[in-house]
């Protein structure tokens, strides 16, 4: 995919320290980067190295504690709730480890519950058909595989047609054919919306699949590197 | 219906034992408040328009024999609209059912000016008859048609009972000198005007009269006047409306209910707010994954605070719902036992759409107080660290393991006390709210102890004659020898009572000045605490409250002036107070009264011991002595006192109890289930490492009893607390609400908070079984 003229997230010397307990952690020092439209970008790294926390700062979840994070017009480094919940609400879709399903919702409710906030929402049975769940749409979360939660849980993210899809782990929870399925949902859904979609993962097999791959390591940006071409999830093997 | 009420609507099927007990409580809370507030406006309106419709007088007086034209004058005092003289009488009724004391007044042409009466049944009476008051009527089996023999001042008269009748200025009749209200023997009869002067002989005269005020006169102004001018007359005393003993009673009932329809609703919808507080925050803990996606799916703060309130909300709407329902049954229930014990024409009760408003706000803002806390934490919680499980707890060796005692204790025992320890707040509120349900329960309870100390020390202590006899005059004490000597009768002692004012400073009283003989038997002075006061030979003992109310201590001097016979005057010296618990009265010996009225060796009454089953022959003599107005029987008394004060007390009581069990099992339920719920997790890890159901349930169980034995001590403690408060509350110089709460009361409060918390245990019990492990380890639920 081209790179277009302007990158649409732009961060700068992003800094995030957490106290967890008595001890300071700094999940981030200083990160760069520039994310363009519609690219699909892997971020790689170790547990620990401040994937989910550049993921979490990128959505909206967390403001940076030092730096710059511009999604456009918005600055993503204010800490003002308000301010970063209508950012979420309009932009982006997130998909995570743990599904994060409403345990008494159905795969439909679930994915309605996005909808009903969003401006431009495709229904919830289309974004579950896009995720091949037709067929599933009045089931629980207790009543669905783990790979189905997940694709809920993709639905979820894309039935309000976000500009930007965030994927923490995705595939971490699932095995290696649950997980292609999985991966191949996303891989529809940034080819078909044109969504710009960056996809965290400790799985180097999963780099393929990207534009761009960005190595993340003990909070910092290690490397960057272009794939000359995108595998499918077919070809790639873990 | 959208997808987060959905969620909304299934959180709440799925806490539906910890919702319906909010919902029980508040719909007590709902119930007592709109039950008592409406009961309390449908008593006040029908006091209210008794008055207006029976022209109830704002002055009243009486004197010993006033010419009518004194009657001109009164009428010409400033602030005086109308008034009506009266002639009134005491009288001893014969009728087919035996004997009974009377109060005859006089009714002007056509039922008169003011306070005229209600007709149930038959007509006002024309000449030869009379007509008699319902609680008489009905107790005494009287109807229209029937004839009674009226004794007044030694004239035996026969008359026709025309008809049954309210009147505004009787609502609760009490006999002089009597403490409750004995229908069976006493009753009030309306007698033609003329009839009755003929029989008083006070013809062209009157000994009573009663006034309507003008708007904005003062009653004491025109009390004082009455006074002035009647004073030579023989003026017993005018009073207002407000010292009219029928209407203190009623406006002490109101003054009443309304302080129920505020204590008791505010501790109930306190223990509500407590436990929305408890299941909002546990249900907010358990969601806390959920919070972070909505958030992270971009759901306001506004939108996730309406979401967990409304979870609240909706609860309380149930329970408003219920209690208001409740209180419509509990107000009808209060109306109909009031309707037995206050004489209107009408209690209509009706559901007070004002009330229900009220007590429907108070409960969702109970509600709202109590969610706020859970909902704050769910607005505040940042999405990213919503979603990582939380941080395992900081866990430290607790008090008793470092005293050294750890070698002692079973794991489980220490896991529940580990437990306690670490989250003392949680610990803290779980204690509470068995406290709480055992506070209320003994304060529920203890009305059933109150109102049978109150029936022992009145029947048991203080007075012990089986027949107290009034003669219609004062008469030589002889008169009590004669009655000692009646077959069936054991003993027999002199009393005597009379009207007296008591005045200290600028303070006064009017009241009953009883007399006995100082070590006496029959009757004796007992304090609230079951203590008997002697009766002293010289000085007066005052109710405790009236010495406060004059402003006298012991060894003070008190002005008394006797409002009858010779109306003699004369300080008495206040030997000793007596801190008694119904009206206000005044004790000394006879010698004393004696000395005082100038008439030595004069009585009114006799306190008699009768033999077992000589009750009909002893009856069948007094009744044959003229001189006897009126005998009124232990036994009688008690009856009257349990169907009287006893239901109204015993069926608040019960509700009362009712409710505050419902209270108890509802807060013990919501406090195990909270505790279970927030432990899944942990519990279904001990299954997972091999504990067995059992141990596993022992390590729930542990953390429940320890609450439960820091808890009930506690409680009791706060039960005494409320109930102390409810004495304060409900007294007033009618009647004093002493605390007693016996050991059955504490037993029982203390029993079914454990009955509860056993039965809840045992749920627990069965929830572990169905416990399913892997779920319940399962990340992000």
């Amino acid at each position: 995919m081209a790179e277009p003229m302007a990158p649409v997230f732009e961060a700068r010397g992003v800094t995030k320290i957490y106290r967890m307990g008595e001890v300071d952690v700094q999940a981030l020092r200083g990160v760069d980067l520039d994310l363009y439209q519609g690219e699909l970008v892997v971020v790689l790294g170790p547990s620990g190295s401040g994937k989910s926390t550049l993921l979490n700062v990128l959505g909206g979840l967390d403001a940076p504690t030092a730096g710059q994070v511009r999604w456009r017009d918005h600055d993503l480094a204010v800490a003002d709730d308000a301010l970063l919940t209508e950012y979420r609400r309009d932009h982006v879709g997130f998909v995570f480890q743990m599904y994060n399903l409403v345990p008494s919702l159905t795969a439909r409710e679930n994915v309605a519950l996005a909808a009903e906030i969003a401006e431009h929402p495709m229904a919830p049975e289309e974004a579950l058909a896009m995720v091949d769940l037709s067929e599933r749409l009045d089931h629980f979360p207790a009543q669905l595989s783990g790979g189905e939660q997940q694709r809920v849980s993709i639905a979820r993210a894309v039935v309000k047609r976000p500009d930007v899809l965030l994927c923490d782990e995705p595939t971490g929870a699932l095995d290696v054919s649950t997980g292609k399925r999985v991966l191949e949902a996303l891989i529809s859904v940034n080819r078909d919306l044109g969504t710009t979609t960056v996809l965290i993962t400790h799985n180097a097999a999963i780099a393929a699949l990207a534009d761009r791959v960005v190595h993340v390591r003990d909070g910092r940006i290690a490397s960057l590197e272009r794939n000359a071409r995108r595998a499918s999830p077919g070809e790639i093997a873990w | 219906m959208s997808a987060l009420n959905r969620k909304l609507r299934r959180d709440l099927w799925h806490s539906r034992g910890q919702g319906l007990a909010v919902a029980v409580v508040v719909a007590c809370a709902v119930g007592v408040s709109v039950g008592s507030t409406a009961t309390g406006k449908a008593l006040l309106a029908s006091r209210d328009k008794f008055y207006v419709e029976g022209a109830l007088a704002d002055v009243f007086a009486e004197a010993v024999r006033v010419p009518e034209p004194v009657a001109g004058r009164l009428a010409a005092l400033p602030g005086v609209a109308e008034l009506e003289t009266r002639v009134v009488a005491d009288a001893r009724v014969e009728h087919a059912g035996g004997l009974a004391r009377a109060r005859l007044v006089s009714l002007g042409p056509g039922g008169g000016k003011l306070n005229r009466l209600h007709l149930r049944q038959g007509r006002l009476p024309g000449p030869g008859e009379a007509a008699i008051s319902e609680g008489f009527a009905q107790a005494a089996r009287i109807v229209p048609g029937d004839v009674v023999v009226l004794t007044v001042n030694g004239r035996r008269d026969k008359v026709v009972i025309s008809g049954v009748a309210l009147s505004p200025e009787y609502v609760y009749a009490l006999a002089p000198g009597n403490l409750f209200p004995d229908d069976r023997g006493y009753g009030i009869l309306w007698l033609p005007r003329p009839q009755l002067a003929a029989a008083v002989d006070l013809q062209g005269g009157f000994n009573a009269v009663s006034a309507r005020l003008s708007p904005g006169a003062s009653p004491q102004d025109v009390v004082d006047e009455f006074d002035r001018v009647l004073g030579r007359y023989g003026g017993l005393g005018a009073r207002a409306r407000a010292d009219l003993e029928s209407h203190r009673f009623v406006t002490d009932e109101i003054r009443q209910l309304n302080a129920m329809a505020k204590v008791l609703p505010a501790i109930f919808l306190g223990v509500a707010a407590f436990l929305v507080s408890v299941t909002l925050s546990r249900l907010v803990s358990a969601q806390r994954p959920q919070i972070g996606t909505l958030k992270a799916l971009g759901y306001r703060s506004r939108e996730l605070a309406f979401h967990y309130a409304g979870f609240a909300l909706i609860v309380t709407g149930f329970g408003v719902v219920g209690g208001l329902v409740l209180g419509h049954l509990f107000g009808q229930f209060m109306a109909r036992t009031y309707a037995d014990f206050y004489r209107f024409p009408t209690l209509t009760y009706s559901t007070d759409l004002a009330s229900g408003l009220r007590g429907a706000g108070l409960a969702l803002a109970a509600a709202l107080i109590g969610a706020a806390g859970a909902v704050r934490q769910a607005v505040r919680l940042p999405p990213a660290e919503a979603m990582r499980p939380p941080s395992p707890g900081r866990f430290h060796r607790t008090l008793l393991e470092r005293a050294g005692l750890a070698p002692a204790l079973p794991p489980q025992a220490r896991m529940a006390l580990r437990n306690l320890e670490r989250r003392p707040v949680r610990a803290l509120f779980g204690t509470l709210g068995l406290a709480s349900a055992t506070a209320i329960l003994v304060s529920g309870s203890c009305f059933y102890d109150i109102v049978n100390w109150m029936i022992s020390l009145a029947f048991d202590r203080a007075l012990l004659a089986d027949a107290t006899v009034t003669f219609s005059q004062a008469v030589v004490s002889d008169a009590v020898q004669e009655l000692a000597r009646l077959p069936g009768v054991t003993a027999a002692e002199p009393m005597r009572s009379a009207p007296v004012m008591m005045r200290h400073g600028a303070r006064w009283r009017r009241l009953g000045l009883a007399a006995m003989p100082p070590g006496g038997q029959l009757s004796r002075l007992v304090g609230g605490d079951g203590r008997v006061v002697p009766v002293p030979e010289q000085g007066v003992i005052l109710s405790k409250r009236l010495a406060e109310m004059l402003e006298l201590e012991v060894g003070d001097e008190v002005q008394v002036e006797i409002l009858d016979g010779r109306r003699r005057r004369g300080p008495l010296r206040v030997a000793g107070t007596v801190d008694d618990l119904l009206g206000l009265t005044a004790t000394c010996s006879l010698a004393t009264l004696g000395r005082l009225a100038g008439d030595p060796g004069l009585v009114t009454g006799a306190q008699l011991a009768i033999e077992t089953d000589a009750r009909p022959a002893v009856a069948g003599a007094l009744e044959l002595r003229p001189r006897v107005a009126g005998v009124s029987w232990r036994a009688d008394a008690l009856a009257a006192f349990r169907k009287t004060i006893g239901s109204t007390v015993l069926g608040y009581a019960a509700v009362l109890v009712a409710f505050a069990s419902a209270i108890a099992a509802g807060v013990v339920y919501s406090t195990v289930r909270t505790s279970y719920a927030e432990r899944e997790r942990e519990l279904a890890t001990l299954r997972v490492i091999g504990f067995t159901r059992g141990e596993t349930w022992r390590v729930l169980l542990g953390e429940v009893a320890a609450q439960l034995l820091a808890a009930l001590p506690l409680g009791a403690l706060a039960g005494y607390g409320l109930a102390v408060l409810s004495s304060v509350y409900f007294s007033s110089d009618l009647f004093r609400m002493p605390v007693v709460v016996e050991r059955f009361t504490w037993f029982f409060a203390c029993g079914t908070t454990l009955a509860a918390a056993l039965v809840t245990s045992l749920l627990a019990r069965r929830w572990l079984a169905r416990l399913d492990v892997t779920r319940a380890l399962a990340p992000g639920e």
